[in-house]
């Protein structure tokens, strides 16, 4: 309201100024009248610079409240170069001294998105965008996964393994939207896109667009924030590899209020399609195939610098076996999953030390026309910080395979990473494949990851 | 003080088994210094609670789902902001399933949209210079004059959200107030002789600080803000130390000791431990024992490197 006021009585002046200018030009016959006219340009310059000089700092101050970050002061006052606006804007830079009237108000400068760190106004409403780039280089041969990490047949002893883009907002007072678009060398998917309802009444958190799935701890972690350059062998035999329970569906979870534990509930309903196109976990044939994963959360303090979590999972949907017969989709796999996580961390060196233990252990139970194929396996790995920027870990994995329950394999990892900052790392990691039914595997893998944009949370 | 902490434990004695009747006002904030103010500004009409301690980086706190259930029950959540708890804080609040204390919220309070801000970037920046905050140096509670720009933040606050209990808010703020205004005319007279002295610093923790007390931070131990120490870094900072005759050296508690004590041992300046935080030792207890604390801290080393 203000700032049109006084565009407005600088637009008065402007036109004034115009108009005058022609006419006293025309009227210069009369020194008298030129003298006068004269004058009158004079006054009326004084009277446009002062303006122009108000305005200038209204403005500046104007930005300033309502971009509640004085960065927008630079960009916002298009006015003209007067002596009071360069003046006026960087006493604004340096010290953001919010006027105190703008202080406790709800106005906009208390509804402004605290992390959504656009610098000029006409971005703040951008979602926070990132990209995450992880290159993986392995060296050694494996005759039975070409591809380090995934179900491929092609060798693959470079790649520019995943390019990730997220896209994160606020959608209104009653939503948030996450978006991670995943682009491989050749092709795009979308990792996971989904709406998260905030406030919805009994405390439920309700998720809806394609999600990882809550089952067990790995499967919903992306790729960049895994210990590892790789999946243990228990993802890829039993549940989906790197694609995982993955899917389009709903999420609801809602904590179980007791005065012991942090303790969640999930419970997931999807389309019921997941796993790779070559080695698919579950596959929807008809409209009522869903799948449905469930998955208790509980959590405890030990002490504030240790703790313990652990989870139950479990996931029910239908299966590619009997394919191409009259019996396909008549088959499904059911999955049961124990996960716990041990961690430390001293507080007063939490930048420096820590630890983590973690264990997951599966069991399939997979229909097939030749009779139920019930496969397990687990993984246990641990990863010490013993610097600030380097990471040491180890992991064991064993694995019978989902469809032959009878093959076993069997694997075992050493890990090196370090960080150079918060927002890159690179990691080696030796990983050694006892296949049932072929040679081993003595591979040596490496990993560049990198983050460019929006700071992420740091994973937990 | 003393006589305004008992008149104040007698009141919660008295008033104790009344307002928990009327329901405190549940309170999360992100530091324990946010904490400390709000319990001066809120007293017993609000139950009050720090999430990060002060012997940790805030910067690197972990999202533990136990801190979920503290936020789930939080009337209002009280902030640090300029993206000092940009690595953790959002998925919590996320998670809480508490529409109350969504950034926008009523609940919600960015502690520092009214606080003095320094080292605002501007020009363009890039993450190659290290972990900077583009919407200036998060670590503006270390100047007395944020404190009471805080409080009153958080008083009106407390105000919007308990109508009936406004002038009590007040009347602890304006109190609050003048006992700040009094530490702090005792705290610049303190350090009043040394103005100017020359300090290097770890982290960029002590700007505000600095500047309020006449302090000159000429370098820091991080190459950049996040990067740890280099040895080309440190031996440019030895020697600039050298040049410029710089004596103390001033390290967050969370940080690792090794390099400052090289640093301290080549030139011969003193090494001192100083708490940013309120609980970053234990004798800091509350907001005033923090400038208690590092001021005394400082002036005594000053007083030392100054007979040697």
């Amino acid at each position: 309201m203000r700032t049109l006021y006084v565009r407005g009585a600088a637009l008065v002046v402007v036109g004034l100024v115009t108009t005058c200018v022609p006419a006293a030009a025309q009227n210069a016959a009369s020194p008298q009248q030129g003298a006068d006219a004269q004058a009158l340009r004079t006054a009326i310059d004084e009277l446009k610079r002062d303006f122009e000089m108000r305005m200038a700092s209204l403005e500046a101050r104007l930005a300033a409240v309502e971009g509640g970050q004085p960065p927008a002061a630079a960009a916002a006052p298009p006015a003209p170069a007067t002596a009071a606006a360069p003046a006026a804007s960087p006493a604004q830079q340096a010290t953001a001294d919010v006027p105190p009237g703008a202080a406790g108000a709800s106005g906009p400068s208390g509804a402004l998105p605290v992390y959504g760190a656009a610098t000029a106004s006409s971005k703040v409403f951008n979602p926070d965008i990132a990209v995450i780039g992880d290159f993986l280089g392995v060296a050694g041969a494996n005759d039975r996964q070409p591809d380090p990490v995934g179900p491929g047949s092609q060798p693959r002893s470079l790649q520019m393994h995943e390019s990730e883009a997220s896209f994160q907002a606020v959608v209104d007072p009653y939503a948030r939207a996450d978006f991670f678009i995943s682009f491989g060398e050749s092709g795009v998917d979308l990792e996971e896109g989904y709406l998260t309802l905030t406030s919805l009444p009994g405390g439920l958190l309700t998720k809806v667009g394609k999600m990882r799935a809550a089952f067990g701890k790995v499967n919903s972690l992306h790729n960049h924030v895994l210990p590892w350059a790789d999946r243990p062998l228990v993802t890829n035999s039993l549940v989906g590899g790197e694609d995982g329970i993955s899917d389009a569906g709903f999420s609801v979870a809602r904590l179980i209020p007791n005065p012991w534990i942090f303790l969640e509930a999930t419970g997931q309903v999807f389309r019921g399609d997941s796993g790779p196109d070559e080695q698919p976990l579950f596959r929807a044939a008809e409209r009522s195939h869903v799948s449905y994963v469930g998955h208790m959360r509980g959590y405890h303090d030990i002490t504030e610098n240790a703790n313990l979590d652990f989870g139950f999972s479990y996931s029910r949907g239908h299966n590619t076996a009997g394919e191409g017969t009259p019996a396909a989709g008549d088959f499904t796999t059911n999955l049961y999953g124990v996960d716990l996580t041990y961690r430390w961390r001293p507080l007063s060196r939490s930048i420096y030390r820590s630890f983590v233990g973690r264990s997951e252990i599966i069991w399939s139970r997979r229909d097939q026309p030749d009779g139920l194929q019930a496969a397990s396996g687990y993984y246990i790995s641990g990863d010490y910080q013993f610097a600030r920027r380097w990471f040491a870990g180890i992991r064991f994995d064993r694995s019978d395979r989902a469809a032959t329950a009878s093959l076993t394999d069997t694997g075992a990892s050493a890990l090196v990473t370090f960080w150079p900052s918060e927002f890159s790392q690179v990691r080696g990691q030796y990983r050694r494949t006892n296949y049932a039914d072929g040679p081993s595997a003595n591979e040596f893998l490496f990993q560049f990851q990198f983050s460019i944009g929006a700071h992420g949370a740091h994973p937990f | 003080m003393k006589h305004t902490m008992s008149l104040a434990l007698a009141f919660v004695l008295a008033c104790g088994s009344l307002a928990q009747a009327q329901g405190k006002l549940n309170v999360v904030a992100a530091t324990e210094d946010l904490a400390s103010i709000g319990r001066e500004v809120g007293g017993d009409r609000i139950a009050i609670e720090g999430i990060a301690r002060g012997y940790q980086d805030p910067h690197f706190v972990e999202a533990k789902p136990s801190f979920i259930l503290k936020m789930q029950k939080a009337d209002l959540l009280i902030v640090v902001g300029r993206e000092l708890e940009i690595g953790w804080l959002p998925p919590l609040i996320q998670q809480s399933r508490n529409s109350r204390i969504q950034p926008g919220a009523d609940g919600y309070l960015d502690a520092s949209l009214t606080a003095q801000i320094l080292e605002i970037p501007t020009g363009q920046i890039t993450r190659a210079m290290g972990d900077v905050h583009p919407q200036g140096n998060p670590h503006y509670w270390l100047d007395p004059e944020n404190g009471k720009r805080v409080a009153k933040a958080i008083a009106d606050k407390l105000g919007q959200l308990r109508p009936n209990d406004r002038p009590y808010f007040e009347q602890r703020l304006a109190d609050f107030t003048s006992r700040l205004d009094a530490a702090e005319k005792r705290w610049l007279a303190m350090v009043a002789p040394y103005k100017g002295t020359k300090v290097v610093t770890y982290h960029r923790s002590f700007p505000n600080f600095a500047e309020r007390f006449g302090l000159n931070i000429v370098g820091y131990v991080e190459p950049r803000p996040g990067i740890p120490p280099t040895p080309q870094h440190t031996l440019d900072l030895m020697n600039e130390m050298k040049r410029q005759n710089v004596k103390i050296v001033m390290v967050e508690p969370y940080f690792d000791m090794k390099t400052p004590n090289a640093i301290g041992r080549d030139t011969g300046a003193q090494v001192l431990v100083v708490p940013p935080s309120v609980g970053g030792v234990k004798e800091i207890t509350d907001y005033f024992k923090l400038f208690d604390y590092d001021v005394n801290l400082l002036v005594d080393a000053i007083k030392k490197v100054g007979a040697q």
